[in-house]
């Protein structure tokens, strides 16, 4: 409703005052935050087709010789595609109807550098804009976080904050989480100063201080993690979740899908890490009571060219699958089927769901925030909630 | 091998003039004017530029122009005025390194010669390209650590952050290496001579896809850097503008045998444009010529270099007077310095301790206040990296948008961590690299060797606390702060007579993360 309609509905109705009253309210809704976001970036560009295998499609066993999943080997979801037999672990969530498959994810005029096709990711930007903070930095300073929270963000190993880069969120960056308690005493909540850039550093050190006093050290969970560099990353995500105060999101990683060469068995051991790394979260989270209020998306910067090279690898690419899982995930496939059949003249796949649509999925309905502002345009959110 | 960096390396050709003339580097049609260059030294050697500096002020344009200032290069510029003290700066300035890089990496491997690799020679020269690249940040940190003309290293680094190219894209190390001499030897010198140049520079050519801007078949991506980054800023040309510049340049590429430039005339594009008004068969010099006769271009260099030096909020009516001058000169970048530098806005108290250091500020300004004894810069080029400055490999070609965004959690705690470890003392227990884990695919050589690398470089740095201490005029804490801190400090220090723990206190203060 345009400002002038509401004016003149209000003026012309005196008696539903009170009910203007409750549009106003709802407006002001405070963001649902104790919904949580976990993000899992497969870094280098993870290969979808060889994800979520199109077993029924000719022009895939065609395209990929040496690569191709074969038929017997895929974990069949439906009569045309099915998971990499390494993904079995994805195969529970699946049939419990909590694991939403998102196809065909990417954008207009794809980049296909890691670098700054993953920039186009985290800050949300069409291909030829570059922004300058984190999409979800835009979304904090549109829909504050409760300072109450030990932070707004925890990114788990590494330093690069990817979506919650830029000035503003209260970020936290650990590898693990009694680690990081023990380094936060350099760290030193002091008065605040004047103004300036010396009031912005004093804010980030009492940002610190206030996320070591609230994020639990090691929590004890019945849940076995992985023994692998990526289920450690879990185990550290999932003790931060533990923690009382709560954050809005928390974001981990795994390397290594810049797949150019031999890439069936060192793609295979990513994804037999990432199915038992999700299913650990899943019962570390029911463990805590925080399934249900837990939403966990993967994205990448691209996906992989659909014909093999010469090295038995793949090349970059553009569109590709992601998973959306959670308590109240509404399971099942959605987004298009890769159409192999309309490649463009560098024989990769077009998009047929943009990213800032999943992206306006969480917004909208995970938090309960209008994305048109912080994505700096109108996206579809997708039906993957129930 | 181990470099002591120079406690004085300044004013070793101090001239008192007060105000030299630089030759220009003759362009037709940008010949500079002795007149012009006299009037301008009139404007400006203002009033405020005759007192003597004192040490608060000779630290401050120390600082800010060098990375550093130590006890003994603060003792030499307190005594000069403003004007004498900038005279000095400019006069000491180098336009090359004072060491070279590893012959290989100035090595072009013909493109013939790669396509005839088989797929295992073409990965391993990929492996020794990434390799070769890191060694070339090295040396760039090397060099600005150990240059006796670190004011030539602070202005390349922030033409680097202005003509912005990356290792990430370009790759060989020649390419970068040459565009780095090229923004080294016009740092100081002459910015027309230098966009000239940058437009025709291998490795601007391939960061901004100018080889694949033909006729028939334009790539805007340079012509619309060019007037959105390097010349008159966003907002003063339209779409047609960008379309038309794009064909100004088609031709220019570089040759795949030599990786020199090469202008393809088959490839260009002879016909008529009309650019911000202009029509004429332009080529790539004729419209660069163009924008630098827009009065915009020295305004928006000048915002710029406002905001490296001075302060991060533009008083746009000083920038106005200080970009005249600077069109007036022909682009004589000494003359925006000299005039940025003799500013009351510079020196005026709300300025000071405005700026947050950059991670190259923190490292290489710790490194030489401090005098310290360094070795393979190999630690230091990662722990920039992982406090968000990667050398030769700024994020995008809006380089790194610095100030406040230098500071989060994240890379708050490993510059205190960095800090910390440099000023531990006599404990000699190796730094755990983990912070600092190269995380970018592509860069990190194997995990291991790199670990042990890592930690061999970081047991090299040496610092001699009482060396340094004996510098100080007083010797005490007082003394120590107006060194160390641009402000006086947000924290109490105490002081037990433990130096190394009264330095570190210092430099884990909030206040030592500006400058």
């Amino acid at each position: 409703m345009k400002r002038r309609d509401f004016l003149k509905a209000v003026g012309a109705a005196p008696v539903i005052a009170a009910g203007s009253t409750s549009v106003l309210a709802q407006h002001a809704a405070p963001p649902r935050y104790g919904n949580l976001l976990v993000l899992i970036e497969l870094k280098g560009g993870n290969d979808g087709l060889n994800t979520l295998v199109p077993y029924a499609d000719e022009a895939y066993y065609a395209l990929r010789p040496r690569l191709a999943i074969a038929r017997d080997q895929v974990l069949q979801l439906d009569q045309h595609v099915g998971l990499h037999p390494a993904l079995k672990d994805l195969l529970p969530l699946w049939q419990a109807r909590e694991l939403a498959i998102v196809q065909s994810v990417g954008y207009p005029a794809a980049n296909l550098s890691h670098f700054r096709s993953i920039e186009i990711w985290d800050t949300a930007s069409r291909s030829d804009e570059y922004l300058g903070e984190g999409w979800i930095t835009r979304v904090f300073a549109h829909a504050p976080v409760p300072r109450s929270f030990a932070a707004d963000g925890v990114v788990i190993g590494g330093q690069d904050l990817g979506p919650l880069s830029g000035i503003g969120p209260r970020v936290i960056a650990l590898a693990n989480s009694e680690q990081f308690r023990r380094q936060a005493r350099l760290a030193a909540p002091m008065e605040q100063a004047a103004g300036g850039a010396l009031s912005h550093i004093m804010r980030v050190e009492r940002n610190i201080a206030q996320a070591a006093d609230r994020i639990a050290g090691e929590h004890s969970f019945r849940t076995e993690f992985p023994r692998t560099a990526f289920g450690e990353s879990i185990r550290n995500a999932s003790n931060v979740i533990a923690s009382k105060s709560g954050v809005a999101v928390v974001r981990l990683s795994l390397n290594g899908f810049d797949t150019h060469s031999n890439q069936a068995p060192t793609h295979a051991r990513l994804l037999q890490t990432l199915g038992e790394g999700m299913s650990a979260l899943k019962s570390a989270l029911v463990e805590l009571g925080r399934w249900d209020s837990t939403l966990v998306m993967t994205y990448a910067e691209f996906g992989r060219r659909v014909k093999e090279n010469l090295s038995a690898g793949t090349d970059h690419g553009t569109a590709s699958v992601h998973f959306v899982m959670g308590g109240k995930i509404k399971g099942g496939l959605f987004g298009m089927r890769p159409a192999l059949d309309r490649l463009d003249g560098n024989g990769n796949l077009p998009f047929a769901v943009d990213f800032r649509d999943l992206y306006a999925t969480v917004l909208e309905r995970w938090w309960g925030i209008d994305s048109a502002g912080p994505l700096k345009a109108r996206f579809t959110p997708l039906g993957v909630l129930a | 091998m181990v470099n002591r960096i120079p406690s004085s390396t300044l004013g070793l050709v101090a001239k008192s003039r007060a105000c030299r003339i630089r030759r220009s580097h003759g362009r037709g049609g940008l010949v500079s004017l002795a007149g012009v260059a006299l009037i301008l030294c009139l404007v400006t050697t203002t009033a405020g530029a005759a007192q003597v500096l004192g040490a608060d002020d000779a630290r401050h344009l120390l600082v800010r122009t060098t990375f550093a200032a130590t006890p003994a290069e603060i003792d030499k510029f307190s005594r000069l005025t403003r004007a004498e003290a900038v005279e000095r700066l400019l006069a000491s300035t180098r336009s090359d390194p004072s060491t070279r890089p590893d012959a290989a990496l100035d090595v072009w491997t013909p493109r013939s010669q790669i396509r005839a690799m088989s797929e295992e020679e073409r990965r391993a020269h990929i492996r020794r390209t990434n390799q070769q690249g890191q060694e070339l940040r090295g040396w760039w940190f090397n060099e600005m650590l150990v240059t006796p003309s670190p004011f030539t290293e602070r202005m390349t680094l922030v033409w680097h952050n202005h003509f912005v190219s990356s290792l990430q894209k370009v790759r060989p190390t020649r390419l970068m290496y040459r565009q780095n001499l090229l923004l080294r030897r016009h740092a100081l010198g002459n910015f027309a001579d230098m966009l000239h140049a940058i437009a025709r520079d291998p490795a601007m050519i391939v960061y901004l896809d100018s080889a694949s801007n033909r006729r028939g078949t334009p790539n805007e991506n340079f012509a619309r850097e060019l007037m959105e980054l390097f010349t008159i800023g966003e907002g003063h040309y339209t779409e047609q503008d960008v379309k038309e510049a794009a064909r100004a340049f088609t031709g220019f590429g570089i040759d795949g045998e030599t990786g020199e430039f090469v202008f393809r005339r088959a490839l260009h594009d002879g016909e008529v444009k009309t650019i911000l008004g202009r029509s004429g068969p332009f080529g790539g010099e004729e419209l660069i010529d163009i924008l630098l006769s827009d009065p915009r271009t020295s305004r928006f260099v000048v915002r710029k270099l406002w905001r490296e030096f001075v302060s991060p909020n533009p008083d746009e009516h000083e920038i106005g007077r200080i970009a005249a001058a600077f069109r007036s000169s022909r682009y004589d970048i000494a003359v925006a310095m000299r005039a940025l530098l003799t500013s009351e806005a510079f020196y005026a108290a709300a300025n000071r301790a405005a700026l947050v250091k950059s991670p190259i500020d923190l490292l290489v300004g710790t490194l030489r206040t401090f005098q310290f004894e360094v070795g393979d810069p190999f630690p230091l080029v990662v722990t920039a990296r992982g406090l968000g400055q990667d050398l030769m490999a700024p994020p995008n070609v809006k380089g790194w948008p610095g100030g406040e965004s230098w500071i989060n959690a994240s890379t708050l705690l490993a510059r205190k961590q960095v800090l910390e470890r440099l000023f531990r003392g006599a404990d000699p227990a190796p730094m755990r690299p983990e912070p600092m884990r190269a995380q970018q695919p592509g860069i990190a050589p194997q995990a291991s060797a790199a670990r042990s690398r890592f930690q061999k470089g970081m047991s090299e740095l040496r610092f001699d606390e009482n060396a340094w201490m004996a510098q100080l005029r007083g010797g005490t804490v007082t003394d120590a702060v107006r060194i160390i801190l641009p402000a006086p400090p947000a924290s109490s220090i105490a002081n037990d007579g433990d130096r190394i723990a009264m330095i570190r206190q210092l430099t884990l203060d909030p206040v030592y993360q500006l400058k």
